[in-house]
């Protein structure tokens, strides 16, 4: 057992602090989400439900949930029959200009959604996809398809090549290899990568809200819109949203974490191969 | 047969037909990134008026415009710091194996799900003048008054570091795990201390994953938009670039200025990002040993 | 088993980003034959079996089976076998599935399937572990179903990359000769790359020393060991002792060089005139201890089982490597001498 040092007192004495602070940060959302009236006092005067169900109705949450689902599973699909292949090649081949490709993908995941999405949600109107579901799941592809290249190239990159050979030693097609070896192969890699982008379409918040029309907001969007809205809807039906919002990320994220690593959850970063 | 040698000569290279499978991936990118930030430039140097800078010169010329750049530095630069300076000791401390430490990474992980609302309301109930915060503050006779923490520079600067903190967190837990821990033992054999080892091994092998984590972290934190515009202060003090963009192009309608402040935008986020992977150039880069 | 008398490599060449890792191979393997492909890392011999396996594309030359040129065929329409040095065990399937997939990709009928992956994995002797996943055995026991994945498939040629490099030594013996056995019982015509040279003489039945891609010398193990072509060979078949030299005298086939304040009586390998740098070449177990010779101080000895390797010195400082059958004193005063057979001088 280590002894704890003066530092490690401090460290974990701010973590707690945090921690603390944190809590009562969530629990302040949820008691007045089922809060009957709070003013000036530590405590509501009575609790409720009915925000929730006032919730549901008010904001349309099913139709909004609907979309949220179809956008984030169609972006999920999408970016992973994209972006596997193209990390196949970048794990497995050198060629020239894989630098200049290698750094393609990394941008958009460096660059503020804000910063393209402008222009992206312009180049979307010019051609008629914003305002639609369409829209939103392109607009949400720019950083998924990187997204799931950069935490495949490298899962790909730890499966021994000689594998791939060896099938191709015993008669095996290209097609027969990727259907026999590689696939089963990738399936963990490949769930990691559909849960994070899941979770990261969920709650993209810029690129829906530049593309999205009335009827293709996502849950962050029309959660943004109801609270920035002041006034029009009780702050407790907004704040019972936010804790439906975040109970379902919550799910997610568990569910992510039983399949991945917790740092996958941010991007496996790797520095520029060679 | 010169076909045939050709080819020979390219699959030397590495480039034969296995190449199309970057395909689809490269349109993608091509189609939804290059093109419509490459329209966007172009669009930026067609203003209504004046002339080819125009646009430039409207947001350089106009303070309110111009500071807005100063606004989202003084909050994303701050807030990147502080959330990788204070993962540095926590996840240190947190190396090798101990019971919780699964449960303990998922609590400081959990502020992800939490999204800018959530955390936007609760910033305001929490730290609202009649929240718990300020009860708790005047109920030990800290303070008299509330203290203002919301709509402010504080808000938002609070909500970058519960949206930002976790992600620098397990970055720099992953970096310091992927650092083999015998190097640590090996200085100590040596005679290095507890200080000696974490300054001279294992924070020189540290600083190019601080310097990738604190670029992820500041993007992060520079694109800062919904949170300025709920607990911010969106036409003063948190007026951040973003929301100037926003605003040019979607209730201005100004298209060529709102892509301007996008280009302005990504140039200056490119310029620090720069700036620091240049800094990290300057560290042993190589491997550090260990699983990661 | 196809049938083929020969497989002839004609001038195959390699290069990577325009050095050259392969250049001018050429080899005729003759059916049932054991080849050792043998050097040092980097001198080519892994890109030579990928080259033959034909998981790499040749820059020039060809390679014929009989009449059929194959360099143009993709690997898996070769019908060779390959044994990889991490054993490239497919880690989702089981041993059973692992050595049957072969025939399975040539779709043959199931009861032949079975029948056949049972009869390789008896031959392997892994009939318990038939139905464990490859992360489940021992590095041994993973070796055994490459070998038996390889062999399942009669192929026409077995290709073997250094298969033994991940053992350690008792388990390297055992396997060697269960290679060698299987090689002869099945009448297998096997290529085998190798880093060892101990390996490969006393597997193959001919070996192949290349160095920075280029073939130094074909032959025989006896041809090998005791006749090596140049100072390179002779470095790598055990010659310790290689001493830079001037020729004194030539006399026929035998010639008296002098250097470093020793004199010694050689046979020369090429052609040597007096007043050449040459280099002497002696095996440490050449070098006897004997009543006349050179005197010589020893200063390292370590045990070898039977015998002792001594590391002495001579007078003008050059290091000898000798053997002795009685443990010498260290810093003990000796004369070491060889027999003018033993001594190749090579034109360096």
């Amino acid at each position: 057992m280590r002894r704890l040092t003066v530092g490690a007192w401090l460290v974990w004495g701010a973590v707690a602090f945090f921690l603390i602070n944190l809590a009562a940060l969530i629990g302040a959302v949820v008691v007045n989400s089922v809060g009957r009236r709070w003013f000036d006092t530590w405590l509501p005067q009575g609790w409720t439900t009915h925000w929730y169900a006032s919730a549901w109705k008010e904001f349309g949450l099913l139709q909004v949930l609907v979309v949220t689902l179809e956008v984030a599973l169609l972006v999920v699909a999408i970016s992973v029959l994209v972006g596997v292949p193209a990390s196949y090649v970048l794990a497995r081949r050198s060629f020239p200009g894989r630098r200049l490709v290698y750094l393609l993908f990394l941008l958009p995941i460096l660059m503020p959604p804000i910063t393209y999405g402008i222009p992206l949600a312009t180049v979307l109107y010019k051609y008629g996809f914003a305002g639609h579901l369409a829209g939103v799941v392109l607009a949400n592809l720019v950083p998924s398809i990187p997204f799931v290249i950069l935490t495949m190239t490298p899962f790909i990159e730890q499966i021994d090549q000689s594998v791939e050979r060896a099938a191709r030693m015993c008669g095996a097609r290209t097609w027969q290899i990727f259907a026999r070896i590689l696939a089963p192969l990738l399936v963990p890699g490949i769930l990691a990568a559909s849960i994070l982008v899941l979770v990261r379409t969920v709650g993209m918040f810029e690129l829906t809200f530049l593309t999205a029309g009335p009827d293709s907001q996502t849950l962050v969007v029309a959660l943004y819109y109801s609270m920035s809205a002041a006034g029009i809807r009780a702050q407790q039906s907004v704040d019972a949203m936010a804790v439906l919002y975040t109970s379902s990320m919550l799910v997610l994220l568990v569910a992510a974490l039983r399949f991945v690593n917790p740092t996958q959850l941010v991007a496996r970063v790797k520095d520029e191969p060679d | 047969m010169s076909d045939t040698a050709l080819r020979h000569r390219l699959a030397e290279r590495g480039v034969d037909r296995q190449l199309l499978l970057l395909v689809p991936g490269l349109a993608c990118v091509l189609a939804l990134f290059v093109y419509p930030f490459a329209y966007g430039i172009g669009l930026s140097f067609q203003p209504a008026s004046g002339g080819v800078l125009g646009a430039y010169r409207a947001f350089f010329t106009d303070a309110y415009q111009r500071d807005t750049i100063a606004t989202t530095l003084g909050l994303a630069l701050p807030a990147a710091i502080l959330n990788v300076a204070a993962s540095v000791p926590i996840a240190y401390l947190m190396r090798g194996r101990f019971r919780g430490k699964r449960f303990l990474t998922t609590i400081l992980v959990v502020p992800i799900t939490l999204g800018t609302v959530l955390t936007a309301e609760g910033l305001l109930n929490y730290l609202g003048p009649t929240g718990w915060f300020n009860r708790a503050l005047m109920s030990i006779g800290v303070i008299d008054e509330p203290v203002r923490l919301t709509n402010n520079y504080w808000g938002v600067f609070f909500s970058l570091v519960i949206t930002g903190f976790p992600f620098a967190f397990l970055l720099i837990l992953s970096y310091l795990s992927g650092i083999d821990p015998t190097l640590e033992r090996a200085a100590a054999t040596l005679g290095a201390g507890r200080w000696q080892r974490f300054s001279r091994i294992t924070l020189p092998l540290l600083a190019p994953g601080l310097a990738t984590t604190f670029c992820l972290t500041f993007v992060l934190a520079f694109s800062v938009f919904p949170s300025a515009v709920l607990v911010g202060d969106p036409a003063g003090s948190t007026r951040v670039v973003s929301i100037a963009a926003y605003h040019a192009a979607y209730e201005a309608y100004d298209y060529p200025l709102g892509s301007a402040i996008a280009v302005i935008m990504g140039v200056v986020e490119l310029v620090v990002v720069a700036v620091v992977l240049g800094l990290r150039s300057l560290f042993y880069t190589g491997s550090t040993g260990g699983k990661g | 088993m196809s049938d083929f008398a020969e497989l002839r490599l004609d001038g195959v060449r390699r290069r990577f980003g325009g050095r050259d890792a392969l250049t001018g191979l050429s080899l005729t393997i003759r059916r049932g034959e054991f080849i050792a492909l043998l050097g040092p890392s980097g001198c080519g011999k892994s890109t030579a079996l990928n080259c033959l396996a034909g998981l790499l594309p040749l820059s020039e030359g060809s390679i014929w089976q009989d009449e059929t040129r194959l360099d143009t065929v993709p690997p898996e329409r070769r019908g060779f076998g390959m044994v990889f040095q991490n054993y490239a065990l497919f880690p989702h399937l089981s041993v059973r599935r692992n050595v049957s997939f072969g025939l399975q990709m040539r779709r043959l009928p199931r009861d032949e399937v079975r029948r056949r992956t049972d009869e390789a994995i008896k031959l392997v002797r892994l009939e318990e572990h038939a139905a464990k996943l490859p992360g489940q055995l021992s590095g041994g026991q993973q070796q055994r179903v490459a070998i038996a994945r390889a062999i399942v498939l009669e192929p026409a040629l077995v290709l073997m990359d250094e298969p033994l490099s991940n053992l350690d030594a008792k388990l390297r013996l055992e396997m060697r000769t269960e290679i060698r056995r299987l090689h002869q019982s099945l009448g297998l015509t096997t290529v085998y790359v190798t880093h060892d040279q101990e390996e490969a003489l006393s597997l193959a039945d001919r070996l192949v020393v290349l160095r920075d891609g280029r073939v130094e010398q074909i032959g025989t193990p006896q041809e090998l060991h005791n006749r090596p072509a140049n100072r390179h060979v002779a470095d790598f078949m055990g010659y310790r002792n290689l001493l830079p030299m001037k020729v004194k005298a030539v006399h026929g086939a035998t010639v008296t060089v002098d250097g470093a304040g020793l004199t010694l009586d050689g046979t020369a390998v090429g052609d040597v005139a007096p007043g050449d740098d040459v280099v002497a070449g002696i095996r440490p177990e050449d070098l006897l201890a004997g009543e006349h010779g050179v005197p010589v101080t020893v200063e390292v000895v370590e045990y070898q089982g039977r015998e002792f390797a001594v590391e002495a010195r001579t007078g003008e400082g050059v290091a000898l490597h000798l053997r002795a059958l009685e443990r010498p004193a260290v810093g003990e005063r000796i004369t070491v001498t060889a027999a003018p057979s033993r001594v190749l001088v090579f034109a360096s």
